[in-house]
């Protein structure tokens, strides 16, 4: 029982870097100019090193042959549980940016919790992704700026995808039955007091990239339950492709 | 509006290098920018410790013409270097 509940806990961590990493990736060779291509796949090529840290782990902790490529690759979309931000498509840069922004703050303050885990590994995995995500929140954060106090239209597109995007950023600090237990177990933090250190940090970077937070939203949630939009099924068929139609390839 | 980004030069010290070296240009719209482009471009590798960028505009060549004027002159002055010491056996790396 707790090993399946470690288990589901590893995919809550893994599934989010998964599948933002292959957004991310989406745009490898598509990035609006040659050095932002280089570092949006560099981003995505971070997130899928931590990935392969927690789903080795999963695959140990779950056994009967699983690999971290089974674990990664051989799961029905309702089994995921990404939540629904990372998900969402790469309609522009500024939503590209905005969807890293939303997920990097919080993404940092989970990793800065997850490294005094009680889970001596997940701790382990969470000390050698900080500095990694560090850069990430820089990354985008400049971004955000470049963007928000940018010209009239750099800064009406992000204030569009904040306007979107926002919707989906509740979701993260929303527990659920695995997170409660695992921060009753003290392996992970408690969301819900990640969440108004959240509000502070994004508050600070909207307001010096000269954009103003949302409206109240009605917020969306689902994903981390497994319950995905319309969007997460095509992002399946090309993740899963190879390992759907050679079984056990690899590189 | 020149929508264009402009062009950075990027000199990187590497781990054991005592000085920064050239090792490329590329495009930013301001330093900051340049500084993290040339993180993701120039040092995935691990080439680098440090790293400084100019705007390629605040860089000013010599004159290819004139390098006959410039650099030739040296050529017959090998008094110049210090070759003509008889060093003491005990000092090495000279």
């Amino acid at each position: 029982m707790e090993q399946k509940a470690l288990y589901d806990y590893l995919l809550l961590l893994g599934d989010n870097p998964t599948i933002l990493g292959q957004r991310l990736g989406e745009l490898c060779g598509h990035g609006p100019e040659l050095e932002t291509d280089i570092a949006l796949t560099n981003i995505s090529l971070d997130l899928f090193g931590q990935v392969r840290n927690y789903f080795q782990y999963a695959a140990e902790v779950i056994g009967n042959g699983a690999t971290e490529d089974s674990v990664a690759m051989l799961r029905h979309e309702h089994e995921y549980k990404n939540a629904l931000l990372v998900e969402q498509p790469n309609r522009d840069f500024a939503y590209v940016i905005c969807r890293q922004f939303l997920f990097d703050i919080f993404h940092q303050l989970l990793l800065n919790e997850l490294m005094s885990s009680k889970n001596e590994r997940i701790s382990a995995i969470a000390h050698k992704s900080v500095k990694e995500v560090d850069y990430h929140v820089d990354f985008s954060s400049t971004w955000m700026k470049r963007l928000g106090d940018g010209t009239e239209e750099s800064n009406q597109r992000l204030t569009e995808a904040m306007g979107f995007l926002w919707r989906y950023s509740m979701e993260l600090f929303k527990p659920t039955e695995t997170e409660t237990l695992m921060a009753e177990m003290g392996v992970g933090p408690d969301l819900s007091e990640l969440k108004p250190i959240y509000m502070e940090r994004v508050n600070t970077t909207l307001q010096a990239s000269k954009l103003v937070m949302p409206e109240k939203t009605t917020y969306q949630y689902g994903g981390k339950t497994g319950r995905h939009t319309e969007y997460m099924g095509y992002i399946l068929a090309e993740f899963q492709y190879m390992q759907r139609a050679y079984p056990n390839m690899k590189w | 509006m020149n929508k264009d980004w402009p062009i950075w030069e990027i000199f990187i010290r590497s781990k054991n290098g005592l000085d920064h070296r050239h090792a490329g240009s590329l495009h930013a719209a301001d330093a900051e920018m340049a500084i993290q482009n040339a993180r993701d471009v120039y040092t995935r590798r691990q080439e680098g410790v440090s790293v400084w960028v100019v705007e390629s505009k605040h860089i000013t060549a010599s004159n290819p013409e004139k390098s006959g004027e410039l650099f030739e002159p040296a050529k017959d002055k090998v008094y110049r270097h210090p070759t003509f010491y008889n060093l003491p056996d005990e000092l090495k790396h000279m």
